[in-house]
């Protein structure tokens, strides 16, 4: 089959769908260069929004925090949906659909709801103890929360994937079943795992609703953009959002980069 | 090629990183107080105050924070909110402990009321003595026992020269049908209604819902003349000449005139709001000493007229205010005369009741012409649920068909 070129409705069709997506992102960079605080006149080139927001301690602290709530809180969420995951999976019919639902649901409720209960939640608990318990830890375990479900989604299709009879042959050959889990099991599902564990860091750093209830006097990025919004929102962000972008865009192509060469030497091989 | 790119963008990054010179000062000439004395005490101060509110260190400024954290060996955990409604429902609902709030007037007065704000002693704020008599026992804390005011300023109509030929002095130039579709209006409930109650001479603090109802009919028929509601579009919105009109902060105002010298502001013969944030302790704060010492410290000359150079916003403290430069220590809109002054109101706190009937108005105002809004919500779920029972009846079938 020889591989047409694309039709000019085709061509517009794609260069119509990837605006879309990528105007507002094109716009947000090039105002981080704008001379002014002005989001609609372009006045000038200028560096200066970057020099200040390494300047600009709130924001990088917020930063700061939002990163590392991020990373400790999908590293927990790996570890606990990935035993859950297991632990369903071996289930039997029932209780195994029983539980993948409950699961669910905090996936299809609104994160407001989770915000608020975990809130009182945490008051009821702090009322109780008369400890200090909002801020970091609150946050922490509320985002460990809003994140296991999805890392147990992520791996439950890996594991049905995944021959059962393999586990029971390592165990034939002489495993004990630890053995078994780490040198069977986890190789088996480990895609799952990390695009998992990818889902999770950047749900924790999107999180705006449930932080917003269980931070305490702690401030992530969102809501320090958030409440910036009262005056005008500084270039900063623009600038910020920027770096991240660059940063997120060169992790990708990285990626790709590792993967298209690991192909060719695959290929190479064979 | 995909790699030499990303190596360069990576290279990038870090020239960006590396390339970032440090130049806020901190040092600061203070009062004679011992700010000293909680040095190896390991204290942090939770810090609430709004957003953009304070003088960070950027472009040169001040760094008060770090300044503070500097001369006391206190830490300061600085976080911001963007309403005074949602610092109390923070606050009420018991999620966060803060030492030091920066609330407008009527949120203090209803936090008073409820008791949620800590006596101050100001012994330990001394440059209390600085901040101007005119600013302190206002109504919201008559006997001054609670607050320590930080800013203040009067609300007004900025406007464009370039677009408006009549002398703007009056509130009635938002009802203007000349300038239909180029005015703007505030989006909150408290500021709208104000207006509208000075445009027919009446108080700002409505005492009876028969005033609310006079102030929504006038806010209703502005309706047909107002471009949008907003809040701070108006800063794009006006410095590009996109609107005519519009009611907003003093300080504010400062900022968008210095942006765009074809803005101008004025204050309305029919008087005004004129608001002022403060400095508050609320209950359950564990360092109360050390946050009267951070309240002091915002009351020092040189802390205090860095925030006012930096906000925008009047500033109450005295010798601040003597050494700011000569064009906005004479500004009319930073500093009204005392005739203007004289006609200005504060927000006092309402009742409940009257709270309730202003935001039933106020949505009333918003959603006008838009009929049928109610229905939407069970049309949606009507459609909802079809969609379920059609989705399970498709399967049910699809099913009975596959057993064949």
């Amino acid at each position: 089959m020889k591989k047409r070129p694309l039709s000019v409705f085709k061509k517009i069709y794609l260069a119509l769908i990837f605006s879309f997506m990528y105007v507002p992102i094109a716009v947000m960079i090039v105002f981080s260069f704008n001379e002014s605080k002005s989001r609609t006149v372009f006045t000038g080139f200028t560096l200066n929004w970057y020099k200040n927001l390494f300047q600009n301690d709130m924001i990088l602290q917020s930063l700061a925090l939002s990163l590392v709530i991020a990373v400790l809180s999908s590293v927990a969420a790996t570890i606990l949906g990935t035993a859950a995951a297991v632990g369903i999976f071996s289930m039997k019919r029932r209780p195994r659909s029983a539980i993948l639902n409950l699961s669910y649901i905090p996936v299809i409720n609104p994160e407001i709801i989770t915000g608020v209960s975990l809130m009182l939640l945490f008051v009821v608990f702090k009322n109780a103890t008369t400890m200090k318990v909002f801020g970091f830890p609150t946050l922490l375990i509320a985002h460990i929360t809003f994140n296991v479900p999805y890392i147990i989604f992520s791996i439950m299709p890996k594991l049905r994937q995944m021959d059962v009879r393999m586990y029971e042959a390592a165990l034939d050959l002489g495993c004990n079943p630890k053995q078994a889990f780490f040198k069977v099991i986890l190789p088996e599902i480990m895609p799952g795992i990390v695009s998992g564990f990818l889902i999770a860091i950047t749900y924790s750093i999107d999180d705006f609703i449930i932080s917003y209830f269980t931070s305490g006097t702690e401030q992530t990025l969102p809501i320090a953009i958030y409440s910036m919004t009262r005056k005008k929102v500084s270039p900063e962000i623009n600038a910020l959002s920027t770096i991240m972008f660059i940063v997120i865009l060169t992790v990708l192509m990285i990626v790709n980069a590792k993967d298209s060469y690991d192909e060719k030497k695959n290929r190479v091989r064979k | 090629m995909k790699k030499t790119l990303s190596i360069l963008l990576a290279a990038l990054l870090a020239a960006v990183l590396l390339a970032v010179p440090v130049c806020a000062y901190t040092e600061v000439e203070t009062t004679d107080y011992d700010y000293t004395r909680f040095k190896d005490a390991n204290i942090t101060l939770n810090v609430y105050n709004w957003g953009e509110y304070i003088s960070d260190g950027s472009d040169d400024t001040l760094d008060i924070n770090k300044a503070f954290e500097e001369l006391t060996g206190i830490t300061v955990k600085y976080s911001t909110f963007d309403t005074n409604e949602s610092l109390y429902a923070k606050l009420k609902s018991g999620g966060a402990d803060y030492d030091i709030i920066i609330p407008s007037d009527y949120m203090i007065g209803k936090m008073i009321n409820e008791g949620m704000l800590e006596k101050l002693d100001y012994t330990n704020i001394p440059n209390y003595s600085m901040i101007g008599e005119a600013y302190k026992g206002l109504d919201y804390d008559a006997t001054s026992e609670y607050s320590v005011p930080y800013t203040w300023g009067v609300v007004g109509i900025v406007y464009n020269t370039t677009m408006v030929d009549e002398t703007v002095d009056s509130w009635d130039m938002l009802w203007n049908s000349k300038y239909a579709g180029e005015i703007l209006m505030f989006n909150n409930s408290r500021d709208a209604f104000a207006i509208a109650s000075k445009k027919l001479n009446m108080s700002l603090n409505p005492t009876s819902t028969e005033d609310i109802a006079m102030a929504a009919k006038e806010l209703k028929t502005q309706r047909d003349v107002v471009q949008a509601y907003v809040m701070d579009e108006i800063f794009d919105k006006m410095g590009g000449g996109e609107a005519a009109l519009a009611p907003y902060y003093a300080g504010d105002a400062i900022t968008m005139i210095s942006d765009n010298p074809d803005l101008a502001f004025a204050i309305p013969k029919e008087g005004t709001n004129y608001f002022v944030d403060a400095m508050c302790i609320p209950k359950g704060s564990v360092n109360k000493e050390a946050a009267e010492m951070y309240i002091n410290f915002m009351c020092e000359t040189e802390v205090a007229l860095a925030n006012t150079e930096y906000i925008g916003y009047s500033t109450p403290q005295t010798e601040a205010q003597k050494l700011l430069p000569e064009e906005l220590k004479n500004s009319p809109i930073m500093y009204p005369s005392e005739d203007v002054l004289a006609k200005t109101e504060t927000f006092n706190v309402l009742p409940d009741e009257l709270n309730a009937a202003m935001d039933k108005a106020w949505s009333d105002i918003k959603t006008y012409e838009k009929n049928g809004n109610s229905y939407l919500f069970i049309v949606v779920l009507l459609a909802i649920i079809a969609a379920v029972i059609f989705m399970t009846w498709r399967k049910a079938v699809k099913k009975k068909r596959d057993q064949y």
